[in-house]
């Protein structure tokens, strides 16, 4: 069987930017895959090579095992995308955007599915609606609908939820999740971590145009070692332990500590200099964590 | 099945929904033209031996209007696309360059067909027009909007301003369409300019549309379908390169 997307050594350069230096992915079919990293990473560039709108200047690259440059046409029936850009065309209702992007993909009778997509978008009281009239989250949600409208094996979505309210960003995920478990692969790329650590099953981090991290999320947070204790004290911090702060605000100073032996220690220290606990938790390392720390070592 | 049907139908709607502005206004400056120019020159002009001046200066406007919609049309709309980046809705579907060009080209055609229909509409009750051979009205009225279709694809394909479109328009294809003969008949001017003149592919377009309605015209039809055909045959090959090299579209 072959992988959902397959990318091997990708270079792509624009004049005197290396946006992409040597990319290898490979991602199974069904997985929920995330694209994680700083903003000129090359993650919309590796999107736009899978999508043929930016043209690899070497290396190959496959959706469902179709070449996006030699069988174009199958990669592209393939591939849903969400682009990042809030794009629209102002000429047309909802119902008109979403039924002429079906009739590109050849698809005449595809109301059903439209209605669905629509549906589970919360779209449907807006069907009629021409683009122009509508706000920013439900123009989001259009897009959405159109990179689903024919219904592809491999969905990517290049920060889906950037500007979106709450309700829109849990409605999304739900649907996503869900087609998901209908066997769609999905590849998110976001700057929401906690949306990634929680939606993403692994997950590739971009820097400079190169892979610098692949694995399962949960690895990459275990890789983690480190862990932060938060203390609010009723006097100073000791001199000993202001070597170890990471971070805080009045009166709450956070460690960063490798062990769980290192809390003992510092509790010690603390007794020792007479200062009082108000308030302790200990922080477990989230992706976060994990981001910063590959993006610091790499 | 093709997607190319739904990117026509799509290009069609799109200026259709906008008619006032991409057919009502074109079709008011062609009877403004007639109306002015017929009242100013009729009576004082006659071409071909017997055919009078606004009957003459019909069809140059009628095929006036439909050269510059037809560039209009692609030209606009692929621009707009660019700029607003709704573009992207064209370029990841499975379409091929070829179907991509088939489409903006014909919807092009349509806008300059329904606009030049229009004007000659609205101009038959005040003129009394022949229509001799109805064929090479349609002829060359095809090619000529075919033409501008896909120079209209190239300019929008090309420019990366509103402002630069509006530059191509006016720099090359207004004067190319004002010294065509859309006004005048060629054999009254002095013979450099009527020589210059053979060198300006819409001199053929017009002239050979003009002899359908009136069986007479300054070259033989056959003669200027020839090179109406040879230029629509190499701009559209530019058009197609550029589609498929990706230019300016896909980088």
């Amino acid at each position: 069987m072959p992988a959902a997307i397959e990318i091997r050594d990708v270079h792509k350069r624009f004049g005197e930017l290396q946006a992409l230096s040597g990319i290898d992915l490979e991602i199974p079919e069904g997985e929920f895959f995330g694209l994680l990293g700083p903003n000129g990473a090359g993650k919309t560039t590796l999107i736009s090579v899978l999508a043929g709108l930016v043209r690899a200047d070497r290396g190959t690259a496959r959706v469902m095992g179709h070449d996006v440059r030699a069988d174009y046409r199958g990669a592209r029936r393939a591939l849903g995308v969400v682009p990042q850009e809030l794009v629209f065309d102002p000429f047309f209702t909802v119902r008109e955007t979403l039924h002429i992007q079906s009739g590109y993909f050849g698809l005449r009778d595809n109301r059903a599915w439209i209605d669905e997509v629509m549906h589970n978008l919360d779209l449907a009281s807006k069907a009629d609606v021409n683009m122009r009239a509508l706000s920013g989250g439900m123009k989001r949600r259009v897009l959405v609908a159109q990179a689903l409208v024919h219904k592809p094996p491999v969905i990517v979505l290049d920060e889906p939820t950037a500007g979106v309210d709450v309700e829109l960003r849990q409605a999304l995920w739900r649907f996503i999740r869900r087609l998901n478990q209908d066997g769609h692969t999905i590849v998110l790329t976001t700057h929401y971590l906690e949306e990634a650590e929680n939606l993403c099953a692994r997950i590739a981090m971009l820097k400079q145009g190169r892979v610098v991290a692949l694995d399962s999320t949960a690895n990459l947070v275990k890789r983690v070692h480190h862990l932060l204790l938060r203390l609010r004290l009723a006097g100073a911090l000791p001199e000993e332990l202001r070597v170890l702060e990471h971070g805080g605000t009045d009166g709450t100073h956070v460690l960063r500590l490798r062990s769980y032996e290192d809390v003992e220690s510092a509790l010690s220290s603390v007794r020792r200099a007479g200062s009082r606990i108000e308030e302790m938790e200990l922080v477990q390392p989230d992706l976060e964590d994990a981001f910063v720390d590959v993006m610091r070592r790499s | 099945m093709s997607g190319f049907p739904t990117l026509l139908y799509k290009e069609v709607l799109r200026f259709w929904k906008v008619s006032t502005q991409t057919i009502g206004a074109p079709v008011l400056t062609a009877a403004l033209f007639l109306f002015i120019f017929g009242h100013a020159l009729e009576g004082r002009v006659r071409v071909f031996g017997s055919v009078p001046y606004t009957a003459f200066l019909v069809p140059g406007l009628v095929m006036m209007a439909l050269l510059q919609n037809a560039f209009a049309n692609s030209s606009s709309s692929l621009i707009q696309s660019k700029i607003t980046g709704n573009i992207i809705f064209v370029l990841l579907p499975p379409l091929s360059y070829a179907e991509f060009f088939a489409a903006y080209v014909l919807a092009a055609v349509v806008r300059g067909m329904v606009v030049g229909a229009a004007v000659m509409l609205i101009t038959l009750p005040f003129v009394d027009m022949e229509f001799r051979h109805p064929h090479w009205i349609l002829v060359f009225a095809f090619c000529g909007s075919a033409v501008l279709g896909a120079l209209g694809m190239m300019a929008g394909i090309w420019a990366e301003k509103i402002d630069q479109v509006a530059s191509f328009q006016n720099f090359l294809i207004m004067p190319l369409t004002f010294l065509s003969g859309v006004f005048y008949s060629i054999h009254s001017l002095p013979a450099f300019w009527q020589g210059l003149s053979h060198f300006n592919p819409f001199f053929y377009m017009i002239d050979g549309f003009r002899y359908g309605f009136f069986g007479a015209s300054d070259v033989d039809p056959l003669r200027s379908l020839a090179v109406v055909a040879a230029f629509l045959s190499v701009v559209s090959a530019l058009t197609l390169a550029l589609l498929r090299r990706g230019y300016k579209l896909r980088h």
